[in-house]
């Protein structure tokens, strides 16, 4: 029944395909027979996963009736374990390895893949602990990447300067705009950010001195202390290592850089999160009210949120001129914010490790799927959409459930927070 | 003057266009407070469809030409939009809920970029050269030169589409049962409202506003892309936001505002900072009235 319903709703713009040429319209059968065969075989499979999604439910109404705390999936219980720690330590020392043993190519995809994490961890402060939906992120994302830009074409500061200017800038820049609208409420706010994102992306495309829309090109990579990474440096490493040839290191470089400034923000943001502010911002989240009763300072709260958040999206947008080394205004368009909430929403809100995993799914599968090529983003909104369905918490729940009231075991476990922050201090110390 | 008054004319045909689409928008919002993404793509789909009907029954084949056939489009490619967003309600936000708010929205994103690559899949990547459907009509002298016949046409359409809609939502037992949706959706089931129904309902509503808009811009602007939805949806949602979203008069006040200002700031400023003008407008209203203008800012109670 559904894929009849379907073939007749695909029928005039599968069938019939636009001529530009003759101005005519060309009839095309067989994509009907081919779009009607697998939309049978996919509502057969959409009807079974809602079965078992209402199944579930039912299943857990009758045995938990009172509502207790959800039953962590794999993925959960794995961000949740005691061998976390180790986890981790494998995780990042994997990463360290990764640039000797690849080719640049995945290296450069990695790459892009940590600047989305260091975006998605600041988002997810924005929208994930704090709850205000911000659809103009990239703005700030762009003010780094411009700043490093700007600075390095105008006046040859080098990489190094412009990392702390380009988190000062957008830092500012946040608080600057938070200030006027941060007392308006969930959509509004979002839309407010949306056109603050356009009207950013719009007066870079305009301005004279930021080159409109042509960019900015031959940004400089980040310096080694001065050191040329492609002699000899590079020699030694291919002589000792068996390093890929076709390598650039100063992308290797990059790699490390965006890798050290990932484990940084995992760290900052974890500490914040179980910090008196981020306990102030989770608070504010779930009750504005009952907050303001409490005695916590709604303005200041939200704005350090968005301020902080901005923070990141400058780091990020530093190191992204420098691995592109070409930059224009479209970089920066509104379908770059959405990809960003899309990694914190599909991961997870609210969890870091969901946060990874999200932007690893978003900027690696998309690469993957090349292998469809024109199919690629066809399959990738049906999979957000699907994905929305049948896992709408995301892909690892927040960790924070453990706080959640157990009416059998009063005492929620402590979590090996020593542990876990210790192995990533010293993996920072390794870079 | 005469710039003037041409420039009046366009911001008035493009704030009716963004009208219509705003109110699919503003609608779906007061009821499940959902802001719906992929309804740019409803009006794109819109524009394609009446493109392809257009072509299929003007040719040799059928025949038709005049009146018959822009009516005949018109109710085709709106029935058309108004499947394509029953189905997209039914897939992608019905199974979503009671799920907490931002779902449905990544949801939206994801079917919005789905019927995007979708369209430029099964049709083109490129730009289609849109006929142009509204026949001739005799105008009196003084009225053809302030305003051609598309423009009456579009006013026209969007005036009717206006009027019909408030009578629908005041008067009839679907209206009067969106309205209490809007107001209080548990209540409004305990006292026997089909929900569902009432939310498919809206969504067709605005799917067929949408269409229409689709239409009248491709008649207008005489070229469609796939790509044409996502700034239109944009700047829609940013005129029902400017005029209080959930509002049916906030939404096409907004959409007029925002069309004027679109308008006059690409004669007299430049062309290329016209949509910032929309955007500045839009973040100096909602700081001075952060329930935008017709929207009732209400003070949160325990």
């Amino acid at each position: 029944m559904a894929t009849f319903w379907i073939c007749f709703l695909a029928f005039p713009l599968v069938v019939f395909k636009i001529n530009a040429n003759t101005r005519s319209l060309d009839t095309r059968w067989d994509r009907l027979y081919i779009l009607a065969g697998s939309v049978f075989v996919l509502t057969f499979i959409w009807r079974f996963l809602l079965k078992r999604r209402s199944f579930d439910r039912l299943t857990k109404v009758v045995n938990e009736p009172h509502g207790s705390a959800p039953k962590p999936t794999w993925l959960t219980r794995l961000a949740k374990s005691r061998q976390r720690g180790r986890l981790l330590a494998v995780v990042l020392l994997s990463m360290c390895v990764l640039p000797f043993l690849s080719n640049p190519y995945m290296v450069n995809i990695v790459t892009s893949a940590l600047i989305y994490v260091t975006l998605g961890l600041g988002l997810n402060v924005v929208v994930g602990v704090s709850g205000l939906l911000n659809l103009g992120y990239v703005a700030f994302y762009a003010i780094g990447a411009y700043t490093y830009a700007l600075l390095g074409y105008y006046f040859g500061l080098s990489f190094w300067v412009c990392l702390p200017l380009g988190a000062i800038f957008s830092t500012l820049l946040g608080l600057l705009l938070g200030l006027p609208i941060i007392r308006l409420s969930g959509d509004y706010l979002a839309i407010v950010t949306l056109s603050f994102g356009e009207i950013t992306r719009l007066v870079l495309t305009n301005l004279d001195f930021t080159r409109g829309p042509r960019g900015i090109s031959n940004i400089k990579p980040p310096s080694f202390f001065g050191l040329n990474l492609n002699g000899t440096p590079k020699q030694f490493l291919i002589e000792t290592v068996g390093f890929h040839p076709d390598m650039d290191l100063n992308r290797v470089f990059i790699y490390f850089i965006i890798l050290a400034v990932v484990v940084l923000t995992i760290i900052c943001v974890y500490r914040l999160e179980n910090s008196r502010l981020g306990r102030a911002w989770l608070a504010l989240r779930e009750d504005e009210i009952a907050c303001q009763a409490m005695g916590i300072n709604r303005t200041r709260a939200k704005l350090t949120a968005f301020a902080l958040g901005s923070t990141w999206a400058g780091l990020a947008g530093v190191v992204f001129a420098s691995q592109i080394t070409f930059i224009n205004p479209a970089s920066f368009s509104f379908m770059e914010s959405i990809m960003i909430l899309s990694i914190v929403v599909l991961g997870g809100m609210d969890s870091i490790p969901g946060v990874i995993i999200g932007a690893a799914v978003l900027i690696l599968l998309p690469e993957q799927l090349r292998f469809f090529s024109d199919y690629r983003m066809l399959i990738f909104g049906a999979l957000m959409v699907v994905m929305m369905v049948f896992r709408p918490g995301g892909l690892i729940k927040s960790v924070r459930e453990v706080y959640i009231h157990q009416a059998s075991d009063s005492k929620p476990e402590p979590r090996p927070v020593v542990t876990a922050l210790s192995t990533m201090e010293q993996g920072a110390e390794d870079d | 003057m005469d710039f003037f008054l041409s420039l009046f004319m366009s911001g008035l045909t493009k704030g009716s266009i963004y009208a219509l689409i705003a109110l699919g928008y503003t609608m779906v919002y007061g009821i499940i407070a959902l802001i719906n993404f992929a309804h740019g793509e409803i009006y794109m789909i819109g524009a394609f469809t009446a493109l392809i009907f257009s072509m299929l029954l003007g040719g040799p084949a059928v025949g038709m030409s005049g009146w018959t056939l822009l009516l005949t489009v018109a109710a085709l490619s709106a029935l058309y939009a108004a499947m394509y967003g029953w189905t997209m309600e039914k897939i992608a936000y019905q199974p979503l809920r009671g799920a907490s708010r931002l779902a449905p929205l990544i949801s939206a994103i994801g079917m919005s970029i789905f019927l995007q690559n979708y369209v430029q899949l099964v049709q083109t990547p490129n730009f289609l050269v849109f006929p142009d459907l509204i026949p001739q009509i005799d105008l009196p002298a003084a009225v053809a030169k302030a305003i051609n016949r598309t423009h009456l046409v579009i006013l026209i359409v969007t005036a009717v589409a206006m009027v019909a809609l408030t009578v629908f939502i005041k008067f009839t037992r679907m209206g009067m049962a969106m309205r209490a949706v809007a107001q209080d959706p548990i209540m409004a089931r305990l006292s026997g409202v089909k929900l569902d129904r009432v939310i498919s309902v809206t969504f067709v509503i605005g799917s067929v506003l949408a269409a229409l808009g689709g239409l009248l811009i491709g008649c207008s602007m005489r070229q469609i892309d796939f790509y044409i939805g996502f700034l239109a949806g944009m700047k829609a949602f940013t005129a029902a936001v400017l005029g209080g979203i959930g509002s049916i008069p906030g939404a096409v006040i907004g959409a007029l505002i925002l069309g004027f200002a679109e308008s006059f700031a690409a004669g007299y400023i430049s062309s290329s900072y016209k949509d910032m003008v929309a955007f500045i407008i839009l973040i100096i209203i909602l700081t001075l009235k952060p329930g935008g203008i017709f929207g009732t800012s209400q003070t949160q109670k325990v």
